[in-house]
């Protein structure tokens, strides 16, 4: 192949508390499909943000057609020919395939009126979607399209920007067969044309079929390359995992037993055509793994009865909760610590007392009006059980450290008699101290007798923690996994939809 | 519950007072400040109806309509249709409470805008005012009397009086407008349940951050209906008193604007169009601000037609003002903290402005 026109050498971008990537190098050919893989925060889209511009590297070389940059803007990005095309597409739903792909440089007419040129814009798009197959015209409103159409949108913008690299983002993580099956035509074309693609995907198969070279990232660095005859699902896992995870786990004091939460045939509006079964069981933390998109969050949603159950039935200690209704789990001892603290779980400029009553306030006012001290005291009293670090109970929320919210988040809860509790994605964005405390503070939980289930994408976390590990893959579960089961390599093969080699370990279904 | 905002309008009400009477001692007369009471009390409580549908991030249009609807089917109903005032009011409140039971629905249910479906009632209620009278003006006849109603509604009581007589004073003192006496209970009873009972705290909750406080359990559609609930129910109370007050009533001019003049006070008083934020007290004093700049236009000779630019002028300079100094508090506090070394306030605000490793990849839309 030729030489490469972009490279990345020894870039490297920390965060507080995280080295997001640490002496990453990379080049793209013309013409090439590269195929980026990793788990969940493993440095894809750190790495992807430099390459755009958005983000700049503290130690490295990007090198675009020779010239040698710390950094890229995004100006330059554009320049280099860098285009994306995200996971959320930014398309505007009101305008036409035309308008949107060349949004913001639209010929003009009309002189000093500058009125856009609608047929120029149209004569420009028309052989875009010719080349890539396109079955829509130029002039209908996107709004009509599907997701695939969208996406195919955004390709042509970035054709029409002369882009020589395509950086799709999970391109197919909510396409039909069909649809992907198109796009990875479209992938082929686009290289037929000598315009490269760096494909990100959770879907290992299809970067099996479409790259010409793999680069798997683990804890922000390059794990490994594997070349085209070197691809295949085993080789990507096995550089995908292989961390040292430590040992923290702490049994149950006693044996788990009954169930709490049993799950029977659930579906979810993201999922409609699959099932889910899974039980919690009182005294255990069960995790709940899978890759993003997996339809874990969506389950939560459901069971708190945010959103609404399509099929099924959710059991709290035997007893069945109302579909949608948030205060029928609360009156039956489920609980949700939600996945985004800042916008689901907390009032952030209103004072930790008042956040911790709020889902119970009633037990505070006998009468009709809330009783300040009775509140204040019970927000003292989880202060000093959880360790929230804050001067007063009466300082606003927003004010405090990440794993304080979330431990506010929790108190709001642990005030009240919890006999589930889930927990999405708890420990994301979190120091490490009060991580520690989060897991023992589940561990006392579940040794109380509360069933925990917790969704999280973080592996040391799902192993180290855990009593037995369930994962999601495309809105069922693919597997349960006990410890003597626990790797890393296993909860990743089910995570991307594969059988485990020894089915004498797998028990669910 | 008094917060420091409600003392920098109390401190604005007094400083245009003083300066009013400075200029024109007519100012306080007790005839004039007894009239600007009672306009107080008349606007007040529409205000503070107004004000449990800004808390929840809603408004109210129609309320303006409301006082000229229901006016004029109370007048209608005790005058021609000889119902018992004390049944005429609960019909009339009871019909203005389901006014607002339909508004909510159609906000917090079927998911219409409230500006939208409150725009539709203003003028669908209007509307149907002017047909119900056929677009006349209705009022008392001669002849016509309800005492005790009237005296509730449109009397004056010199509390002051026996005060004054003890301290050994024997002039004439200031006839209290049962109005304000009518705002004042209305005026503790929304404090105490906004500020203190569960349903304030939900609506708190809701204006603040809605999908917070449905991951909490509130039933957020239920209470949001609540607040249009109460709002239309006051407004309905309201109208009956205007109603009283103006004694006739033209469908088409009664009640103009006067849903404009309740957000006025609102805002004045430290309500965000937002929601979430706000306190009662604000609201009142909001109102008499209102009142005392309508009274400084007609004391201070200045052309009524300039009546509306004066408010609005005053509003503008208000919020305004109130903005820059929350937020300049803001960087003083902000400043201050970092000074104190105090590394968690200040650190934390820089870390939330770092950008998120979890986000996803950069824009490039245009």
């Amino acid at each position: 192949m030729t030489d490469p026109f972009l490279e990345l050498i020894g870039i490297r971008k920390s965060y507080p508390g995280v080295v997001a990537l640490n002496a990453v190098s990379l080049s793209v050919c013309p013409g090439e499909v590269i195929g980026l893989v990793g788990e969940n925060g493993a440095g894809k889209s750190t790495l992807m943000k430099v390459l755009g511009g958005v983000v700049a590297p503290e130690a490295g070389v990007i090198r675009t057609d020779g010239v040698e940059r710390q950094a890229l803007t995004v100006h330059d990005a554009m320049a280099a020919g860098i285009a994306f095309v995200h996971q959320e597409l930014n398309l505007f739903e009101n305008l036409d395939v035309a308008a949107n792909v060349f949004i913001g440089r639209e010929m003009l007419t009309g002189g000093f009126m500058k009125l856009v040129d609608t047929r120029a814009l149209q004569r420009r798009v028309q052989p875009f979607l010719r080349r890539l197959g396109c079955d829509f015209a130029a002039d209908v409103l996107v709004e009509t399209l599907s997701l695939a159409q969208r996406q195919l949108v955004e390709i042509v913008k970035a054709l029409s920007r002369e882009a020589r690299l395509v950086i799709m983002d999970e391109p197919t993580s909510s396409l039909t067969l069909t649809e992907t099956e198109r796009l990875l035509s479209v992938v082929a074309a686009l290289k037929a044309d000598g315009v490269s693609t760096i494909f990100i995907s959770h879907r290992l198969g299809e970067v099996e079929r479409c790259a010409d070279r793999v680069v798997v990232l683990r804890d922000g660095s390059v794990a490994g390359e594997l070349s085209r005859e070197q691809v295949n699902h085993a080789a990507m896992i096995r550089l995908m995992v292989g961390r040292e995870l430590k040992g923290t786990y702490t049994p149950p004091a006693n044996a788990p037993s009954g169930e709490a939460l049993e799950i029977r045939d659930a579906r979810t509006l993201t999922f409609p055509d699959q099932t889910v079964n899974l039980s919690v069981r009182q005294g255990e933390i069960l995790g709940l793994a899978g890759l993003v998109g997996s339809g874990r969050t969506e389950l939560a949603r459901a069971l708190f009865g945010i959103d609404r159950l399509l099929g099924g039935t959710v059991r709290v200690a035997g007893a069945p909760l109302a579909s949608g209704r948030p205060r029928s789990a609360i009156e039956q001892g489920l609980y949700l610590v939600p996945e985004d603290r800042k916008r689901s779980g907390l009032l952030l400029d209103v004072s930790v007392a008042q956040n911790i009553s709020l889902p119970n306030l009633r037990a505070y006012a006998p009468g009709m009006l809330v009783a300040v001290g009775a509140e204040r005291r019970n927000a003292e009293r989880q202060k000093n059980s959880l360790g929230i670090r804050v001067p007063d109970v009466c300082t606003a929320a927003g004010v405090l450290s990440g794993g304080n919210q979330q431990k506010v988040v929790l108190a709001k809860w642990l005030s009240m008699r919890p006999r589930v509790i889930v927990l999405d994605e708890p420990t994301r964005g979190i120091d490490v101290g009060s991580k520690n405390d989060i897991y023992v503070l589940l561990r006392d939980l579940a040794d109380a007798g509360v069933a925990i289930l917790m969704i999280s994408s973080d592996m040391e976390e799902v192993i180290g923690v855990c009593d037995r590990i369930a994962v999601m893959h495309e809105g069922g579960i693919s597997g349960i996994l006990d410890r003597p089961a626990f790797s890393e390599h296993n909860v990743l093969r089910l995570a991307v939809g594969a059988r485990l080699p020894e089915p004498a370990s797998q028990n669910g279904s | 519950m008094i917060f420091k905002k409600d003392i920098g309008l109390l401190v604005l009400i007094l400083v245009v007072g003083t300066v009013v009477a400075i200029i024109n001692p007519r100012f306080l007369l007790i005839g004039n400040i007894s009239n600007t009471a009672n306009q107080v009390g008349l606007f007040g409580i529409l205000a503070i109806a107004q004000a449990f549908v800004i808390l929840t991030g809603g408004i109210e249009l129609s309320v303006g309509a409301i006082v000229a609807l229901l006016g004029v089917v109370f007048i209608d109903l005790i005058v021609n249709l000889n119902v018992h005032w004390v049944l005429a009011v609960m019909i009339v409140v009871g019909a203005g409470m389901l006014m607002g039971l339909i508004h909510g629905v159609l906000v917090a249910k079927v998911g219409m805008q409230p500006f939208v479906v409150t725009l539709c009632a203003l003028l669908i209620y209007r509307g149907t005012a002017r047909y119900y009278t056929e677009d006349a003006t209705v009022g008392f006849g001669f002849g016509a009397s309800f005492p005790t109603l009237e005296w509730l509604t449109a009397g004056r009581s010199e509390l002051f009086g026996p005060l004054a007589r003890l301290i050994g004073y024997d002039g004439p003192t200031i006839a209290v407008p049962h109005t304000l006496i009518a705002l004042a209970i209305v005026t503790i009873l929304a404090g105490v349940v906004l500020h203190r009972s569960v349903l304030g705290r939900y609506l708190f909750a809701i204006g603040k951050n809605e999908e917070a406080a449905r991951y909490s359990g509130i039933a957020t559609s239920r209470i949001t209906m609540v607040a249009y609930v109460i709002c239309c129910g006051l407004a309905a109370l309201d109208a009956i008193v205007l109603a009283m007050y103006t004694r006739s009533i033209a469908p088409a001019v009664h009640g103009n604007f006067y849903e404009l003049y309740a957000i006025a006070a609102a805002v004045l008083g430290g309500f965000s169009l937002r929601g979430g934020e706000g306190s009662i007290v604000g609201v009142v004093l909001g109102t008499i601000l209102l009142q005392v700049l309508q009274n400084l236009v007609n004391l201070l000779g200045i052309p009524s037609s300039l009546n509306f630019a004066v408010m609005g002028s005053v509003i503008l300079v208000g919020v305004l003002a109130d903005q820059q100094f929350t937020r300049y508090r803001k960087r003083s506090l902000a400043q201050a903290s970092r000074l104190r070394g105090d590394s968690s306030i200040a650190a934390r605000a820089a870390a939330a402005r770092a950008p998120d490793p979890s986000e996803s990849v950069p824009r490039h839309g245009a």
